[in-house]
């Protein structure tokens, strides 16, 4: 299925309470017109979206697994970052 | 088998003839659940046979409210026989290669949605609010089917051979579309429907562009193919209705 005349489309969804699109999966499909449409008689069936945006698979690039330790590690050593050691006044109410 | 006896007054008659073809034409299309070449066409295949079944559940209730003999939607779809049938014999043919379903929904699609474009001003508010709904899910139905047509026709050999073979096969059931009788032209002349005449150069010019770009001939209109609308059906509707109906035929009544 993977084959080079019908390559991997991710697929992303603006859901109707959301503001971002968010991804929900991929298709297969030989161009873009037609990943559009798989992508909407997949993922939109239960009038989930306003939006979709599908992208060649191919055209993502990702981390490396094996960078996690050099990547993501350092950051845990560093609470500071998280904005916990604040005190809100209670007149601010919810934020 | 035994079937029921409708009282086909212009108006019951008009709504069975599009009932009827929009649920044979969904129960070919959903031959295909199981069997795509994708899931995600087996998928899309499913939603234009649902999108199908309700138009004809809406038109099925409204043919017997105007009945009114007490019958549902379930006994017009499943206790009338093959002669009782009123839909177009383009939507009755076996479900063929992928290529002719193709084909097929586009053909039917490009009819159907300017003729609901058009019924969404009918005079009879029933039949314009199911216009309405129908109207944008054949809008979809032309994009999807007529996207693959595209492809299939200007794509591989094969794809290529198979398309040419089902548009010799289904063009001769084109002129069905555009049939106007006695009962038609009452309702035309009602301002109920639409008159064929009118949704011809929509429907022309929808072939046309999609003909043109999937390097397919707009075959010559020789000798047309008609009956399906009187009730004269191929030898295929009574086999498909036989696996339609069984259920409720066996079973009468039943539900869960």
């Amino acid at each position: 299925m993977t084959e080079p005349k019908m390559p991997l489309w991710e697929v992303f969804i603006r859901a109707r309470s959301g503001l971002a699109h968010r991804h929900v999966g991929s298709v297969h499909a030989a161009d873009a017109e037609m990943a559009l449409q798989a992508a909407r008689d997949t993922y939109t069936r239960r009038g989930e979206a306003l939006s979709i945006w599908v992208v060649p698979s191919a055209a993502i690039t990702a981390s490396d697994p094996a960078d996690k330790d050099s990547l993501f590690e350092p950051t845990a050593s560093k609470p500071y970052r998280h904005p916990t050691f604040y005190d809100i006044p209670s007149e601010v109410g919810h934020m | 088998m035994t079937t029921i006896a409708i009282t086909e007054t212009p108006l019951v008659l008009s709504l069975l003839r599009l009932a009827d073809t929009a649920l044979v034409h969904s129960h070919r299309l959903s031959e295909w659940c199981g069997h795509a070449p994708m899931i995600e066409e087996d998928l899309a295949l499913a939603n234009l046979a649902l999108d199908l079944l309700g138009q004809a559940r809406a038109l099925y209730t409204y043919a017997a409210e105007v009945e009114g003999a007490g019958r549902t939607e379930d006994d017009l779809a499943y206790l009338r026989d093959a002669p009782q049938y009123r839909n177009v014999l383009m939507a009755e043919l076996p479900r063929g290669d992928f290529a002719f379903t193709i084909l097929r929904g586009f053909l039917l699609s490009a009819w159907a949605h300017p003729f609901w474009q058009a019924a969404t001003r009918s005079t009879d508010a029933q039949l314009a609010a199911i216009a309405a709904k129908a109207e944008k899910e054949a809008a979809y139905h032309v994009r999807h089917t007529g996207e693959w047509t595209i492809r299939l026709g200007d794509g591989t050999d094969e794809s290529r051979r198979r398309m040419l073979a089902a548009l010799e096969a289904l063009w001769p059931y084109s002129g069905e579309l555009f049939e106007a009788d006695a009962a038609d032209r009452a309702m035309i002349a009602a301002g109920v429907l639409p008159d064929p005449a009118t949704i011809r150069p929509a429907w022309e010019a929808t072939v046309t562009r999609v003909f043109d770009e999937a390097l397919l001939p707009r075959p010559a209109d020789g000798w047309m193919h008609t009956g399906g609308r009187s009730g004269r059906h191929t030898e295929h509707l009574g086999h498909m209705l036989a696996v339609m109906q069984h259920l409720q035929r066996a079973y009468p009544g039943c539900s869960w």
